[in-house]
């Protein structure tokens, strides 16, 4: 029993150093390439679906509320924003800032 | 004591004992990278072999696929509709080796769950940690009558598979006489892609109003009705094609005779010129072969949505078309099943639990002239009571179509090309 405590701490232990092997922000975002293309970078032609990638946080974040709100026209963000709560845009923008 | 690891982490509840396993599965059982064979290198297999080394890049990734080139479905109705070619569709997997992606270009023929290997028609047998079907659908042609018969002889297709019957009917189409009738019959749901057939008889109308105007098209729906965008659709047919299109609603097409060019329904004998038929569907028959096709009605894969592991087989995931579930079956929905599933695996071998809360999303473009399209847009988010994904609101199809979407629909398509494929 006491071994199985000491194991159970060290598996606490194990989990909380690494929790995810695929963060949360970029498990989100991931499901956003098929249409921004991948790495976050879409084909640069004409007409073409912006590119995510290395935009500033602050923009990415304030972009989604704004299609979410209606402030802000789109084709099709404002259905994909209304999915996704004020956090998840945080975390989605943190992960796609940093794409080089 | 003899028990085995999967008892193991039941009784442990991913707890002590997930920490020691972690040790052995994270580098495999003798002390080996652990590794994942993934079969079918379609929209789901190939996207999930790329994530599967991007997350895991110390997971040996093998994708097994018997085709040379990725030829999409997704856009086909273009080709059949007379706006693009075959090779527009048709992709190479050349890229995916320099993820580190093991391919093995061969067909599965049996899968034993209790060794945990999987054996090709070559007679290769490969081991695994994890397993990952993608194999899409099965087409029942055997359950519309005479369908084999006329398909063998080349008089009807049913084009559900990107190929070989795409170009057929496109030929038949052009050498089909202005006047003609083509006849399309639709599968009752669920099916691959709710809104393709529709979107197939607007690309085929649109070629007709250009090429051979006084020509028909007499729908056969299993449905009651358009199941899929049906104000975008009737919003298209009667702006552009009006009088062209004879939609019929609980109009089952049960059987085909290709000596005849007759399309019979319960009801009715119809004669055609060009039939496309397009029967009922399952989960590919691979699914069958690792016991894993075990939904209520016995055609579809059902899985834990948090990991896309199999409720039936352990170590067995599944993902796209062949899952059960009240999500469309699309190759974008294929592409997001794939990435929760490869982070899943990822973290299991770790002997860690995975995201407890995913989320995915589907959009399906559909172009409904040369110039315009509508697209249907929805967030799908796991809901842990409920232990499926509930649609939280504010997703909805476009009621009209537009040239916008149009040329959004393309650069979707260049773009989850390239991040299946490239
Ligand atoms: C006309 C049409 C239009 C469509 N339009 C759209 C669209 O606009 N947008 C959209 O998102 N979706 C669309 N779809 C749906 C899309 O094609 C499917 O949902 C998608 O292909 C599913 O992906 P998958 O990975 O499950 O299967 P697939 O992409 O079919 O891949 C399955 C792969 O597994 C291989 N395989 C099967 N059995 C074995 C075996 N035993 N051993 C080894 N390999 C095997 C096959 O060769 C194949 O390559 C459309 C479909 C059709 C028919
Ligand atoms: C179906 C395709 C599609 C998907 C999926 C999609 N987007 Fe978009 N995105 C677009 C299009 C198209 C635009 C242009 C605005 C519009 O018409 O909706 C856009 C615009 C944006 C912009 C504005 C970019 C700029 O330069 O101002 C942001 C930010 C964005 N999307 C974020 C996301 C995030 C985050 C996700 C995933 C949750 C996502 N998108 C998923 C198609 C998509």
């Amino acid at each position: 029993m006491h071994k199985m405590l000491i194991l159970a701490a060290a598996s606490a232990a194990l989990l909380g150093a690494n929790a995810f092997a695929v963060e949360r922000g970029e498990l989100l975002a991931s499901t956003c390439l098929s249409c921004h293309g991948p790495d976050g970078h879409s084909t640069k032609v004409q007409g073409a679906v912006p590119s995510l990638a290395g935009l500033e946080k602050g923009y990415l974040v304030k972009s989604l509320q704004e299609f979410k709100a209606g402030t802000r026209a789109s084709s099709v963000m404002k259905r994909l924003a209304s999915g996704y709560t004020d956090e998840e845009y945080a975390l989605m923008a943190d992960y796609l800032s940093k794409l080089k | 004591m003899s028990i085995t690891r999967r008892d193991f982490l039941k009784v442990s509840g991913m707890g002590a004992a997930s920490a020691l396993i972690a040790g052995c599965a994270g580098m495999g059982a003798s002390g080996a990278k652990p590794k994942v064979v993934v079969v079918g290198a379609g929209y789901g297999g190939a996207t999930c072999a790329k994530y599967l080394r991007k997350w895991g890049p110390h997971i040996e990734v093998t994708l097994i696929e018997p085709n040379d080139k990725f030829v999409s479905c997704p856009r086909s109705n273009l080709v059949i509709g007379g706006l693009r070619n075959m090779d527009y569709l048709t992709h190479g997997y050349d890229n995916l080796p320099k993820h580190g992606i093991r391919m093995v270009k061969d067909t599965v023929v049996a899968i034993d769950p209790g060794k945990r290997t999987v054996t090709t028609k070559g007679g290769t047998t490969l081991g695994y940690d994890r397993l990952v079907l993608a194999p899409g659908i099965d087409v029942r042609t055997d359950t519309v009558k005479g369908f084999q018969e006329a398909e063998a002889a080349g008089k009807v297709v049913h084009a559900w598979k990107a190929g070989a019957q795409t170009a057929l009917l496109r030929k038949q189409l052009e050498a089909m006489p202005d006047g003609g009738v083509f006849v399309i019959g639709i599968p009752g749901t669920p099916y691959r892609c709710p809104p393709g057939p529709y979107e197939r008889i607007s690309l085929v109308a649109n070629y007709f109003k250009q090429a051979k105007p006084k020509s028909k098209i007499i729908v056969l729906d299993s449905n009651a009705d358009i199941v899929s965008k049906k104000p975008l659709f009737t919003w298209a047919w009667n702006s552009f094609y009006p009088g062209m299109i004879d939609y019929r609603g609980s109009s089952a097409a049960t059987g085909v005779d290709g000596s005849r060019m007759v399309v019979s329904t319960e009801f009715d004998d119809i004669k055609a010129d060009v039939m496309n038929v397009v029967p009922r569907q399952r989960a590919g028959e691979l699914c069958a072969l690792a016991g894993v096709r075990n939904d209520s009605t016995g055609n579809w894969c059902a899985v834990d949505f948090i990991s896309f592991e199999s409720t039936a087989v352990p170590f067995v995931h599944i993902i796209g078309d062949s899952v059960a579930a009240a999500l469309p079956k699309s190759g974008h929905m294929a592409t997001n099943q794939a990435k929760i599933c490869a982070a899943a695996i990822v973290e299991l071998l770790a002997g860690r639990k995975p995201e407890a809360a995913p989320v995915i999303a589907n959009t399906c473009y559909s172009d409904t002239s040369a110039t315009t399209g509508g697209h249907v847009a929805n967030v799908y988010r796991y809901n842990a009571e409920k232990k499926t994904y509930v649609d939280p609101g504010g997703g909805g199809a476009t009621p009209q179509g537009d040239e916008l979407n149009h040329t959004y629909a393309e650069s979707w398509a260049q773009n989850i090309w390239a991040e299946v494929l490239s």
